[in-house]
């Protein structure tokens, strides 16, 4: 039999083995001053999950701060599983994004999976129904043999989890870019309804209640899974791969079925899902929000494998696992509930009054420690900023187009950059459908779910330009918000709330901290000009390879509701002889375009400038026109600019366009400029729509099987068959991924 | 007419199927779980997609083993309609309900689009609604869904009329395209394409209703005859 050694207080202390784990040395000695001690392995093991990062947000509160979180739909704002906003009729949407990035990298199946697992218990721990799944991806180019399995092994993770637990994932965005070439990012977003009354919070109330165990078993795997997605990522975080947690989404099916049969019951009081930090974070931060202790005995935790320390039980992140705290005597129907679907559910500790996590093992007590040190006192670190020299000098250069020479060939070229090319490949591997209340599949701007039993939806997106961030933090953190509105707008539904994934650098670099906070900057200006709070997320920083960030990528994960089915809206155009609206002229932007990055092979300048009260002013014009009835198709111009968003508005149903634009060639077809839609509108309506969308111009009408661009003085810049362009823009992925490299 | 929506542990389309019967069809459907040993209160049986028992080992190699299981092949015996759709249609196979198997799609990929069918026989309990030859379009939502048979077993389904649906284009690598069969009795059909998805207008069509509005009619009318 072998038998772990655990190093003892003075070795901890003196090797300065908290340092594998993540504590500073400044951090060690604040331990042993709440202590009044110098902590065990145990103890010391607890302290370095709960003060890494992932769950302390300790470089990122002063920034999370700046965000608006309240408004008037807002019933849970940051701080539980997920949040809440009320949609009408004593129902609510729960939703959240989270990122498993450093796994992904690793081992990206399990880590793409195990991301979708984590963020479903999150919706559901807190007492709602999982209804749909998105995510926002992002590998290096699509070009060498490393990036190829990342893509497709992470697809196939996404695919594997939530096909098998039958969640519909009804959408997401993939975006390549060499910046994430040996870090990829990968977020997943969970939407779930819910009536008022079944809210469930994770709290451990009650002095003597029961605290249980529920789920899988627990295992050696995922130890220290919190700690490793602190830290960058270098050539031997390969050794790192024991941290990567595997997922079975089956097991997990069981647990959401049996959570929700017993969120229905009067005995349950609290109930959290051990994630990140496994059982720590659990039973610490449930104690510490309802002000109460937890005294657990370890012998009784359900265990896969013989032999297993308290610390590597602590530490675990085994998935499929929930802590709740039931009223006490009431044990028996959970655990008779619990048995119909095979699962365990066993008592391991109680709730007590002293404000301690108090653990006991083997007979001994092996962790003593007050619960708000773990939950609520880690450090709190107002890391320097500083502005990187590269913003100085693309501020001061000027707006320039691209050269480009033949503009249809540009506009087939763009529609093959992945970034814009179909995601097909990669949506149809997921099971959009199952649950037969996705209205808009995956494909147009934002994703539409009904509200079964309603005539209401859900209008859902991920999105953001990590381009525009890159180049200029405030400006793009608001196009990020912006256009994650657009696209829900577009779609036929109001703006309700945002949840983000913050992804960065390290931000100990006041370069990296300084892109931070403007982003968040950004974001929270257009949160609050567009109505639309943060009501939770996540925050993942390190994201560097070998001392290189990635792009700033605040991923955006926004909800609306379409008040009545009838308004849904998408963006493939209608019928022959509608005419073609473009709301919003042409500026000469290209910084971070998809146009320079093809053209010149990187991106510089300044990223388009936005207006937030002019966005603001559009998206409400437009979505009265919408509940008017008054719009055909909607959709917004984003990456590859008017060109690209006349193209994809033909691609759906096969039809044609024939438009006149205005101005620069360049600039017409290919500028980012922002807060820009295109639609159409029958001619009976045009009259109506006019009169709703102000500055809606219109450039020309739906037509037979070709795309016709024309200039000013009639001039020809693009005329190409729909079927070209399509099948260009169809092919592009499927093409690349079998190329050799 | 009364459905029994099998739920097995992991079966994630009973929602689907309960829904379909119950909201656009306006019939009769329970969700019956997967241990349960009585099922003479039913008059048709519904075998719904997903994951039972997490697909492992093979897909429907467990769940063929459920209590329930007896029950369904008592019904079929019976001569009640059983239908099951990918998963379900999975688990008939591993029962012997169904000949032949399904294995992984060709390219080793799930699937989830919607497809056209071909409807090869009209004149089962199942399809008597639809044309013969006639294309429809339903989802496909699979990983396993490329179905095999030997080619002793193909002559007999194809002699008997048992093959009811094929893909009108190949692309999981079915034997002939074969995405429906039902058995030489004509009361159990298995099929990979998802019906019960195909039953709104807003959700992605109304070419699975028929397919349901069959069943009910015949059941229907042989309940009339008895009368």
């Amino acid at each position: 039999m072998s038998v772990t050694l655990e190093p003892n207080t003075q070795q901890i202390k003196e090797q300065k083995i908290y340092q594998q784990m993540g504590l500073s040395d400044a951090e060690f000695q604040m331990v042993e001053d709440i202590l009044g001690r110098t902590p065990n392995y145990t103890e010391t093991g607890l302290f370095s999950v709960m003060w890494s990062e992932h769950c302390s947000y300790k470089n990122s509160k002063p920034v999370l701060s700046k965000f608006p979180t309240k408004g008037e739909h807002v019933l849970q704002g940051p701080g539980e599983g997920a949040g809440i906003v009320d949609i009408g009729d004593g129902q609510a949407a729960v939703f959240k994004m989270e990122s498993h990035n450093h796994p992904s990298a690793i081992e990206p199946y399990q880590g793409a999976a195990t991301g979708v697992g984590g963020i479903i218990r999150d919706v559901f721990s807190m007492g709602a129904r999982p209804v749909a799944l998105l995510n926002s991806l992002r590998f290096g180019e699509l070009e060498t043999p490393r990036v190829k399995y990342l893509f497709e092994e992470v697809v196939a993770g996404i695919a594997g989890y939530g096909n098998c637990i039958g969640i519909p994932t009804v959408g997401g965005e993939v975006q390549f870019d060499a910046s994430y070439d040996g870090n990829p990012l990968v977020n997943a977003m969970c939407v779930g309804l819910i009536d008022h009354k079944d809210i469930q919070k994770g709290i451990a109330k009650g002095t003597g209640n029961p605290v249980m165990y529920v789920g899988a078993k627990t295992g050696r795997d995922g130890i220290h899974g919190a700690t490793f997605a602190s830290e960058e990522l270098t050539d031997s975080s390969d050794e790192k791969r024991p941290a990567v947690q595997v997922g079975d989404p089956f097991m997990e099916k069981l647990l959401l079925e049996a959570c929700l049969e017993l969120v229905k019951s009067d005995a349950l009081i609290g109930i959290q899902d051990m994630g990140a930090a496994g059982l720590t974070s659990s039973s610490a931060e449930m104690a510490s929000k309802a002000g109460s202790g937890i005294e657990m005995d370890l012998d009784h935790v359900p265990q896969r494998e013989t032999g297993m320390t308290a610390y590597e039980m602590m530490l675990s992140e085994s998935q499929e696992r929930m802590l709740i705290v039931v009223k006490q005597g009431r044990e028996p129907e959970i655990v008779e509930l619990f048995e119909k679907y095979g699962l365990d559910a066993v008592t391991v500790g109680r709730v007590t009054d002293d404000s301690t996590l108090r653990l006991k093992h083997k007979g001994e007590i092996v962790a003593e420690v007050p619960v708000d040190a773990l939950a609520e006192d880690a450090p709190v670190y107002h890391q320097k900023s500083s502005v990187p020299e590269y913003y100085r000098e693309f501020q001061s250069l000027p707006n320039e187009e691209p050269k480009v020479e033949d503009h249809q060939a540009t506009l087939l070229s763009l529609l093959q950059q992945p970034t814009i090319a179909s995601k097909e490949w990669v949506y149809n591997q997921y099971d959009h459908q199952v649950r037969t209340s996705t209205v808009v599949t995956p494909g147009s701007d934002a994703a539409v779910i009904r509200v079964r039993g309603t005539n209401k939806g859900l209008a859902m997106t991920t999105d953001c330009n990590s381009r525009y961030i890159y180049l200029d933090p405030e400006t793009g953190g608001k196009i990020a918000v912006a256009e994650a509105a657009r696209n829900v707008v577009v779609s036929g539904a109001k703006p309700l709330a945002i949840t983000d994934c913050l992804n960065f650098g390290n931000p100990e670099k006041p370069e990296i901290f300084w892109q931070l906070e403007k982003a968040a900057d950004g974001m929270s200006a257009a949160c609050l000009q567009l109505n639309a709070p943060v009501i939770g997320g996540n925050v993942s920083l390190y994201n560097e390879t070998n001392g290189t960030a990635v792009y700033p990528t605040p991923t955006i994960g926004l909800v609306g509701l379409v008040e009545d089915l009838k308004h849904v809206t998408t963006q493939d155009a209608k019928k022959q002889g509608d005419f073609v609206y473009l709301v919003g002229g042409s500026m000469t932007e290209f910084g971070g375009s998809e146009l320079q990055k093809m053209v010149e092979g990187r991106i510089f300048g300044k990223a388009p400038s936005i207006d937030l009260d002019v966005e603001a002013q559009r998206q409400a014009a437009i979505l009265s026109a919408i509940q008017q009835g008054l719009v055909q198709s909607a959709h917004d111009v984003a990456e590859g600019g008017v060109a690209v968003a006349l193209a994809e508005k033909t691609f759906g149903n096969g039809l044609g366009v024939e438009v006149n634009l205005t101005g620069s060639k360049t600039t017409a077809l290919f500028s980012e400029t922002q807060s820009r839609f295109l639609l159409t509108v029958s001619p009976e309506q045009a009259q109506a729509f006019e009169g709703t969308v102000k500055d809606a111009r219109k450039i020309g009408e739906v037509t037979g099987d070709r795309m016709i661009v024309k200039g000013e003085d009639g001039a020809v810049w693009i005329d190409e068959s729909v079927e070209t362009l399509r099948s260009a823009w169809k092919g592009a992925i499927p093409c690349l991924l079998k190329s050799e490299a | 007419m009364k459905f029994a929506v099998i739920v097995f542990p992991g079966s994630n389309c009973d929602l689907d199927m309960y829904h379909a019967i119950k909201d656009e069809l306006g019939e009769e459907a329970e969700y019956v779980w997967h241990d349960t040993h009585d099922l003479s209160g039913y008059d048709g049986i519904l075998l719904p997609g997903g994951f039972s028992y997490g697909d492992y080992l093979r897909a429907g190699a467990i769940a063929r083993f459920a209590g329930v299981m007896d029950e369904v092949r008592k019904a079929a015996e019976a001569g009640k309609p059983v239908l099951g759709v990918c998963n379900g249609f999975q688990i008939l196979t591993e029962a012997g309900l169904l000949p032949g198997m399904l294995m992984r799609n060709k390219d080793l990929k799930f699937t989830c689009r919607t497809v056209s069918l071909k409807v090869e026989n009209a004149h089962t309990l199942f399809t008597n609604e639809y044309k013969e030859g006639e294309e429809i379009r339903i989802p496909v939502a699979h990983g396993e869904g490329n179905y095999y048979c030997d080619d002793a077993t193909y002559q007999h389904l194809k002699d008997n009329n048992q093959i009811v649906f094929t893909y009108a284009e190949d692309f999981n690598g079915s034997r002939n395209n074969i995405a429906g069969i039902i058995n030489e009795r004509g009361n159990v059909l298995g099929m990979m394409p998802h019906p019960e998805r195909a039953v709104s207008d807003l959700i992605g069509g109304t070419d699975g209703l028929p397919l349901f509005r069959s069943i009910v009619k015949q059941w229907r009318e042989s309940h009339v005859s008895h009368a």
